[in-house]
């Protein structure tokens, strides 16, 4: 039996150099690996689907942008957070999320489930000059935005979710670029993304409907954060059966 | 500079590496402002929306992780790197190992680090998780500095002449190791393309989560606490003249310190949809961190046993002492934070930015300050710094600052914590959110009144470091003689 002395670690330079590392990987295993194997992690729920090109085109802005500083994503089950944000986040909300943005700090709202919640005018007003609709905000403003969205290499961002785990088709892959036009093109043809994206907002998002703008994919994202999750069909007690 | 980096002929006569150290100290002082000056500037954008100046680049958003990591890397990092080289080879008898010109790599290596992280931040690049913001190629020359660091650490330590490693090292090198365990498992990611700076992080949602604060709460338990109590075992027994309290304590603190961090990342995600199991776990460990956390503070502050009369007229070991003693509030802090029905009115607060400051300014910068004032005239081949009265006058004034600005950010939390949650007795929410936006206007202001104070007595250790670069001694007039105050 190895009996392991102070005296033997601190006069051996590897021994406390491996005694150290064994004695900090124990607890982040323990917490970490279980999340895989245990199914019950992410409950099973209806209507996830991965980012349309457009929707993660605006999410990979907000992340840019640190949003995530000042706005979490994870509405607590809270009888003030339900009634002020809606229904608590659930695990598979955030299962296609790199990275997750739940956020720590609340300067400013949640914004788990703000899409649908205010037009496409208003957030489009807001993030241009945000006290010209709420006179209490301190967010700085977003008018900058109103520039034309890069996209030219959306396809080979799903290819890159891909590789991490996001359950993108070859067929979603190799339309990227047309899906994220008709999903910001007023009039477009939308049932092809639809069918790829159900529940997908389509149309002019900023009010410029002949440019497709960061603006645009901004709001398609924040307009489709908390709608995915059907929760006619959703069974809290499924972690407990 | 040229004054500044010419040290006296006593400096260069020891037979140890200290060129590099003399520049760590130098870029941490540096960084420290800087990172001080960011923080002052994104605090009156909270409360002046304004001065974002509608300017993408300096943004709260892309501001803030660059305060972060200015004063967390940038400022704690140059000082951790710095002290870790200057106390291995004292505590070791040998010099660096690789000589100097390996500790210069790493010298210029992290500065390298630090400005492609902080520029890429003010252009939108960021990997989007908190203290883990640099993309993935600014993250893989981290990984290749902070290699060769470890190695030059291990290496000195392998050719030592004392035969025991000193207590101080202990805790460097968990700081290394733990640091480079979770930088790498933290920052796996998928880059878009080879050229581009966009990356995917391998894990994502609640298993992301849960990675994320494994890393950033033990950036806070290896980064900012393991690192710089290894550096209070030196300096604080240095500066007081005194043995270490208690070498047994020091032995159980340090095992049950790492052991008990590294389980504390959930308490960051109570009540979210991480699960239930795994929040217990985090809560549990962080009460219990308590103990070696104060096991450390008893140790660094009963070191001056038979000492304590030296607190009335050294400033530079009262920034140390003190520096302990907000170690031990916070660390108290922490734990009771950590408890679920306490955490659910703390969590998404102020009260959050107030504790974390309590920490850094407290602990973090004050320990640090101590070490500078007592490493800068030693490296330079000075007796003292050129003026203990400068010294105190920081002191009081960064003291101050922490002062209004914890408790204008415990107020302000608790304040949106309760505002949040209030029903009026017809069962409405009583306040809208915008509402609690409005009601911290005041608290905004005090604490970046309190940020001004603290970057002011940086300006003043500033003023006083070069002065002592130089080779100045201020007239002995201004300080009472410290046998006359002994004796009043």
């Amino acid at each position: 039996m190895l009996k392991l002395k102070q005296k033997s670690l601190e006069t051996n330079v590897i021994l406390l150099l491996i005694a150290i590392l064994v004695t900090v990987a124990i607890g982040g295993l323990v917490e970490i690996v279980p999340l895989y194997t245990i199914q019950s992690t992410i409950e099973k729920v209806q209507g996830m689907r991965p980012y349309s090109p457009l929707e993660l085109a605006g999410r990979d802005i907000y992340v840019r942008e640190g949003c995530y500083l000042c706005h979490s994503q994870q509405i607590r089950p809270f009888r003030d957070e339900v009634e002020r944000y809606g229904h608590y986040s659930l695990a598979a909300e955030s299962m296609y999320d790199h990275p997750f943005q739940w956020g720590s700090e609340r300067t400013g709202p949640d914004l788990a489930r703000v899409g649908g919640k205010y037009s496409n005018a208003w957030q489009v007003a807001h993030l241009v000059d945000p006290r010209s609709v709420v006179p209490e905000s301190v967010m700085p403003t977003y008018a900058f935005l109103r520039r034309p969205l890069h996209y030219e290499d959306i396809a080979d961002h799903l290819r890159t979710n891909r590789i991490v785990g996001v359950p993108y088709t070859d067929e979603m892959i190799a339309d990227a670029k047309a899906d994220l036009e008709a999903q910001a093109t007023p009039g477009a043809d939308t049932a092809a993304l639809l069918k790829r994206y159900p529940k997908a907002k389509t149309g002019d998002f900023d009010g410029d409907p002949n440019t497709i703008t960061e603006m645009d994919a901004l709001v398609a994202y924040l307009q489709m954060l908390g709608t995915l999750v059907d929760f006619t069909s959703y069974n809290p007690d499924y972690a407990a059966k | 500079m040229n004054a500044a980096t010419n040290p006296g002929a006593a400096a260069t006569a020891t037979g140890y590496d200290d060129d590099a150290i003399r520049w760590f100290m130098i870029v941490a002082v540096f960084w420290g402002v800087v990172g001080f000056l960011v923080g002052v500037y994104i605090a009156l954008e909270l409360t002046y929306p304004a001065l974002n100046l509608g300017l993408q680049w300096i943004n709260f958003g892309r501001l803030r992780p660059v305060h972060t990591s200015a004063v967390i890397f940038a400022f704690g990092g140059n000082v951790l790197i710095g002290t870790s080289f200057y106390v291995v080879q004292r505590t070791c008898r040998a010099s660096l190992w690789g000589g100097p010109r390996l500790a210069w790599f790493v010298f210029w290596g992290y500065q390298i680090f630090i400005v492609l992280a902080a520029t890429g931040y003010m252009m939108g690049i960021t990997e989007g998780r908190e203290y883990a913001e640099p993309e993935w190629y600014t993250d893989i020359w981290l990984t290749i500095v902070w290699v060769v660091y470890l190695a030059i650490f291990l290496g000195t330590i392998a050719r030592r002449k004392e035969p025991h490693i000193y207590v101080a090292n202990w805790f460097y090198l968990a700081f290394i190791v733990t640091i480079a365990m979770l930088h790498v498992g933290n920052n796996l990611s998928v880059p878009v393309s080879i050229f581009g700076t966009k990356s995917y992080s391998l894990f994502a949602g609640v298993r992301d989560a849960m990675t994320q604060w494994w890393y950033g709460h033990n950036a806070v338990g290896f980064f900012l606490t393991a690192g710089f109590l290894g550096l209070m075992y030196y300096f604080v027994p240095k500066r007081a003249e005194r043995p270490i309290y208690s070498y047994r304590l020091s032995v159980i603190h340090f095992w049950a310190l790492i052991f008990l961090y590294i389980w504390a990342g959930p308490h960051h995600l109570h009540y979210t949809a991480l699960p239930e199991w795994t929040q217990t776990l985090g809560m549990t460990f962080s009460i219990m961190l308590w103990m070696p956390s104060w096991g450390g503070m008893i140790n660094g502050i009963m070191t001056l046993s038979g000492a304590w009369d030296k607190l009335r007229t050294d400033p530079i070991l009262r920034f140390m002492v003190v520096a302990v003693a907000f170690y031990g509030m916070s660390t108290f802090e922490g734990p009771l934070m950590s408890i679920r029905s306490v955490n659910a009115l703390s969590h998404y607060t102020n009260w959050t930015i107030g504790h974390v400051h309590s920490g850094a300014l407290g602990w973090v910068a004050f320990v640090s300050f101590g070490a500078i004032y007592f490493l800068l005239p030693r490296l330079w081949g000075r007796k003292e710094v050129y003026s203990l009265r400068l010294v105190s006058y920081h002191f009081w004034i960064a003291t101050i600052g922490i002062v209004l600005y914890i408790t204008a950010m415990w107020v302000a939390g608790i304040m949106q914590g309760l505002m949040w949650r209030s029903y009026d007795s017809l069962g409405f929410l009583e306040y809208s959110f915008a509402e609690s936006v409005a009601a911290m206007h005041p608290f905004y202001l005090i604490r970046a009144l309190g940020g001004i104070l603290f970057l002011a007595g940086s300006f003043i250790m500033v003023y006083n470091l070069w002065r002592t670069a130089r080779g100045d001694v201020e007239a002995p007039v201004a300080m009472p003689a410290p046998a006359a105050a002994a004796g009043g």
